[in-house]
């Protein structure tokens, strides 16, 4: 016989031999969500702490979930104990200081934090700051992991925004911030190397993708990397001398900046940046998409990629939802 | 869920032949004029989850959704206009699938009559 123990929020049950952990759960009267008990709908999805969940239990899940550790609760027989969660464990604040702020453009602020305690991220996450008296919003992560304690963001002033206004025009150097572990699955993993990857932004969006960028030529992907960058109109766009210059030091990346309204300046799309590049490029099958940003870009882009041959797999996104409260 | 349904999903291939099926399916069905704007809304990635459902149901595989929670489930589509033309659709978009994965017609056929006997209650008759 062997029993293996499930650590579920600070209960400790056991989980009998023949018994999965959604079994082990429910007999112990802990009523996690599920359904199927099949592998089928992923309702029952759990996420394991300590220890890589077997892999039998991580069937059908999305490249990234199980990179992440998680699994099927009614798939998994445990192979040793386990620690297991609902979902990211996104409680914990680590205390990082502000040593640079510089801006990007007229409304993009980059801020720079140095975090020696912030528990290791993956290139494109975000984490959620949070302001001494509480105030909490999300924001995503601009470098790769080669510096990892210092976390550079790119915050776009919003007019009769709280955060946004009071990063650009009050944060200063040498103040706190609280900054929580890095969540989200808009992120780079390695592996593939050959796969063509396209990624679009509006705004501040490319600050996720930025970083994503980085830390895929970093691993020395060697696929073909397409970058489109949206704007309403010039003022808007920034990072373009780098990229271009990111785009004559590695030739498999292309940059591709867009303004949507105004004139285009040398070298910049006219039009918005997804519907440039779904006419540019005319498959995607195979394709590993990336979509940071506006909302409503984000969704026709993510039902655009999926029609032109995308996998739901490889569609990754993060919609900048202001206003929501603080995503879990 | 009876004997012949169960076959049925073993015989398709169980899990990952709802996994080839989805993107294949859901596809087709964004693509089609005459039912997409139904899916206009909706989140992809939990409408992922939902086609997988789908599919599953259809396939004669496990499921828990009751004659009733199809009824509630489609509601709103059917205050928005939805009708046994838009359900006829759906069903050619899923033998179509099944052809494109070479299942044989006669699975085809009884997958089709799974899709046909929740008529009602999808368009909550
Ligand atoms: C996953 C994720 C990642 C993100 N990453 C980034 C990023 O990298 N960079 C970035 O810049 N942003 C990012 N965001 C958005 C960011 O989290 C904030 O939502 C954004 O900065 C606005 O916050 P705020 O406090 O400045 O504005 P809020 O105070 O929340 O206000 C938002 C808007 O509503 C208006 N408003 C507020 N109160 C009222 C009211 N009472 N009546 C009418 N209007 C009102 C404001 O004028 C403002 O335009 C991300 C969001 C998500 C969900
Ligand atoms: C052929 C028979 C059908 C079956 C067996 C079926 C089954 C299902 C199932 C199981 C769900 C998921 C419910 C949930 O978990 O929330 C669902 C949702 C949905 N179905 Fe159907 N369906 C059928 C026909 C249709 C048709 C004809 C349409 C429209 C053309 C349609 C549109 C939708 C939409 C839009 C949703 C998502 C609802 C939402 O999230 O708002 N379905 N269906």
């Amino acid at each position: 016989m062997s029993l293996k123990k499930i650590t579920f929020n600070d209960r400790q049950i056991i989980c009998q031999e023949e018994d999965t952990v959604l079994d082990a759960l429910l007999r112990a009267q802990i009523d996690i969500p599920h359904a199927c008990r099949q592998g089928v709908c992923q309702s029952c999805m759990l996420r394991s702490l300590q220890t890589a969940p077997p892999p039998a239990a991580q069937n059908g899940l999305k490249d990234v979930l199980r990179h992440q550790n998680y699994f099927l609760a009614c798939l998994c027989y445990p192979q040793q104990d386990m620690s297991v969660s609902l979902g990211a464990d996104s409680g914990a604040f680590a205390t990082a200081t502000v040593v640079g702020k510089d801006m990007l453009n007229a409304d993009t602020l980059r801020l720079t934090l140095q975090c020696p305690d912030i528990p290791d991220y993956y290139a494109g996450q975000f984490v959620n700051l949070k302001r001494a008296d509480g105030l909490t919003r999300s924001y995503s992560i601009s470098n790769n992991r080669k510096q990892r304690h210092k976390l550079e963001f790119h915050i776009r002033r919003l007019a009769g925004g709280r955060f946004s206004e009071w990063a650009h025009a009050e944060l200063a150097i040498g103040d706190s911030l609280a900054v929580s572990a890095a969540q989200g699955l808009c992120y780079y993993l390695p592996g593939r190397a050959a796969q063509s990857l396209l990624l679009i932004g509006s705004g501040s969006g490319l600050a996720p993708l930025a970083g994503i960028i980085s830390e895929a030529l970093d691993q020395g992907h060697t696929g073909p990397i397409h970058l489109y960058h949206g704007s309403r109109n010039m003022a808007g766009l920034y990072w373009t001398a780098e990229m271009r210059r990111l785009a004559r030091q590695y030739p498999n990346f292309h940059y591709s900046p867009c303004v949507s309204g105004g004139e285009a300046g040398q070298g910049v799309c006219k039009g918005r940046a997804h519907e440039l590049a779904m006419s540019a490029l005319p498959d995607l099958k195979g394709w590993r998409i990336y979509l940071c940003g506006h909302p409503d870009m984000v969704h026709q882009a993510k039902r655009q990629a999926f029609l032109k041959g995308a996998a739901f797999q490889d569609i990754h996104a993060d919609a900048f939802h202001i206003g929501a409260t603080t995503p879990a | 869920m009876t004997e012949t349904s169960a076959t049925l999903y073993q015989q398709l291939g169980g899990e990952p032949a709802v996994n080839a099926a989805v993107d294949i399916f859901y596809r087709k069905v964004l693509a089609d004029d005459r039912i997409n704007r139904f899916f206009e809304n909706v989140d992809m990635e939990k409408q992922a989850a939902k086609q997988k459902a789908f599919l599953t149901m259809a396939f004669g595989g496990p499921h828990h959704y009751t004659g009733e929670d199809m009824r509630k489930g489609h509601a709103h589509l059917v205050k928005a206009g939805l009708d046994d033309s838009h359900f006829d659709a759906v069903v050619e978009n899923l033998a179509a699938t099944l052809a494109e994965l070479n299942v044989p017609q006669p699975l085809i056929d009884q997958v089709a009559a799974i899709a046909e006997s929740t008529r009602n209650d999808v368009l909550g008759r």
